[in-house]
């Protein structure tokens, strides 16, 4: 196996008492698509801060592959008010870009008619069209989403996936793709992390399902683009996302998963109190 | 006829503007208004060191804005108390202490209202070339960083994810600014140089629809406020310092009429 594009090395972090990372290891390969699934306050951000190298861990490593070029699309970008700043302005940002570049990668995102209009006038969708946009003129060898569909509507999330996987192909990069939804996951996903303060499990979707709700909600199209992945905890988090109860499991991925999704929205609906 | 003492107050008032415009719109981007007015507040702690040890006071100014940007900068990263308190105590702590300095300087009598609210009609040949000197260099380093400090303003995750260093750009810009209000002091005083720094900055954001275009803007509404309030001072016979201050402050009052005029149109 090549060496990985990023790999974190036993990553600790504590917030005062409050243990947020435990011992994270994962490692993204070139082209590979990972999604990394938990549910809110899992720590799915700080762990994304801690691998782009914003977050300094207490404990462990990340390593960068040498000049990696890395795309990072937020939850959602909030520019402030007080600066001015047009579309055009924020795809050359880090890096310059002709006008006719940022119009072909608006156009591919179908988002042309917004490039002299100012970020904080974007509607949730376009500005995540704005920011894949970004992406596609930056061209990463990794492209890491954090919860990228967060405050668009759900048809418009199908859309956004679909987006998502086209750019995926044109660029042929690695995506770390971070999720809180147990339904919503790229269909071509090669390894799913479901991660809570530690990596809980990992493996491969074995089975696309091909759910009839989803088709009849989001077309036949679209559904294409949305796989479902749903497994089977061995083990229980209580409300403060510990693992209660022994961890020797095995990790096996028979699919059914309804009682520890159910947990997990408690402790959704337990942590946004 | 222009009398000298006038020029040089005009040049140098346009000099410090011309700093201050791209700089105040930093400031105003990155919200840190009250970081600049801790580090002038520190600056009086350098007069009384200047003149206790014996060298330029502006030289003891710049030389403690920097070390309060240091000393804060190191402090931020602890997160038990909260930043804005860390800034007011070290603001007012250092300011007391300045105070108290001064009154252990012998011999020479110390006009504290001319730091407090500036002296631009005293700048004489030597404030203008160092003025000139520093500002070139400040705006030369914030040329050479301004798109990745950009980057780092709009979000420290994108900035970061393309292997901009964040930490070291925050550093440095928190140094330049030190630089930067060391030197206006003596313009426009400690208590007056945050209002030259974020009111031009304010008024031009009104217009602008880059960040670029506010930072050029807020050059421009700065020059016309040290123009306007020299203008008044020189006529009314107001203090100078305030009378920029002033005319910053109603060119921004005016921006926000014109802007909601074409607006309603």
């Amino acid at each position: 196996m090549t060496a990985p594009l990023i790999e974190g090395r036993g990553l600790t972090l504590s917030f005062g008492s409050e243990r947020v990372l435990d011992q994270v290891s994962l490692s993204i390969q070139a082209g590979e698509i990972m999604t990394l699934i938990g549910p809110n306050g899992a720590g799915k951000s700080t762990l994304v801060k801690t691998l782009l190298g914003l977050q300094k861990p207490d404990s462990g490593d990340v390593v960068r592959k040498n000049g990696l070029r890395i795309g990072y699309v937020p939850q959602k970008l909030a520019i402030d008010q007080v600066l001015p700043m047009t579309v055009k302005r924020f795809l050359t940002l880090t890096r310059a870009a002709t006008r006719s570049a940022c119009e072909t990668v608006l156009g591919q995102v179908g988002a042309a008619h917004v490039i002299d209009a100012q970020m904080s006038s974007l509607s949730g969708g376009e500005s995540q069209r704005v920011m894949l946009a970004r992406a596609l003129l930056l061209r990463p060898e990794l492209l890491v989403l954090d919860e990228p569909t967060q405050g668009v509507d759900v048809s418009g999330q199908a859309e956004l996936y679909r987006l998502i996987d086209d750019i995926r192909a044109e660029l042929n990069c690695a995506v770390l793709m971070i999720s809180h939804d147990l339904h919503l996951v790229m269909a071509k996903t090669d390894k799913v992390v479901c991660f809570n303060r530690h990596v809980c499990c990992s493996g491969i979707p074995d089975t696309v399902r091909q759910h009839p709700e989803y088709r009849s909600l989001f077309g036949v199209r679209e559904a294409d683009a949305i796989g479902i992945y749903t497994h089977e905890h061995d083990h229980e988090h209580d409300l403060s996302g510990h693992v209660v109860g022994d961890c020797g499991h095995d990790h096996s991925h028979d699919h059914g998963h309804s009682h520890h999704h159910h947990d997990h929205q408690k402790q959704e609906a337990e942590t946004t109190k | 006829m222009m009398d000298d003492f006038l020029f040089r107050a005009v040049t140098g008032g346009v000099l410090l503007a011309c700093v201050c415009g791209p700089f105040g719109a930093f400031i105003v981007w990155r919200r840190m208004a009250f970081f600049g007015d801790m580090l002038a507040h520190s600056a009086l702690l350098g007069v009384a060191l200047g003149l206790l040890i014996g060298v330029d006071v502006r030289l003891g100014m710049i030389a403690t804005c920097l070390a309060s940007a240091l000393i804060l900068a190191i402090g931020q990263r602890q997160s038990r108390i909260g930043s804005d308190t860390v800034l007011g105590m070290l603001a007012h702590s250092t300011l007391a202490l300045g105070m108290v300095a001064l009154a252990f300087v012998q011999g020479v009598a110390v006009d504290i209202m001319a730091y407090l609210f500036g002296d631009i009609l005293a700048v004489n040949v030597t404030d203008i070339w160092i003025l000139a000197a520093g500002g070139a260099f400040a705006i030369a380093v914030l040329i050479w960083m301004w798109r990745p400090l950009l980057a780092v303003t709009v979000s420290p995750e994108i900035a970061a994810a393309e292997s901009i260093p964040v930490e070291r750009l925050r550093l440095i810009f928190m140094l330049l600014m030190a630089l930067v209000i060391g030197m206006a002091i003596k313009i426009v005083g400690v208590l007056l140089i945050t209002a030259l720094l974020i009111v031009p900055a304010a008024s031009a954001r009104f217009f602008a629809r880059t960040p670029e275009q506010m930072a050029i803007g807020a050059a421009v509404f700065g020059v016309a406020s040290v123009m306007a309030g020299i203008a008044l001072s020189w006529h009314v016979d107001t203090p100078a310092g305030p009378s920029i201050v002033i005319s910053a402050a109603g060119l921004f009052v005016l921006s926000s009429i014109v802007m909601m005029g074409l607006r309603r149109n």
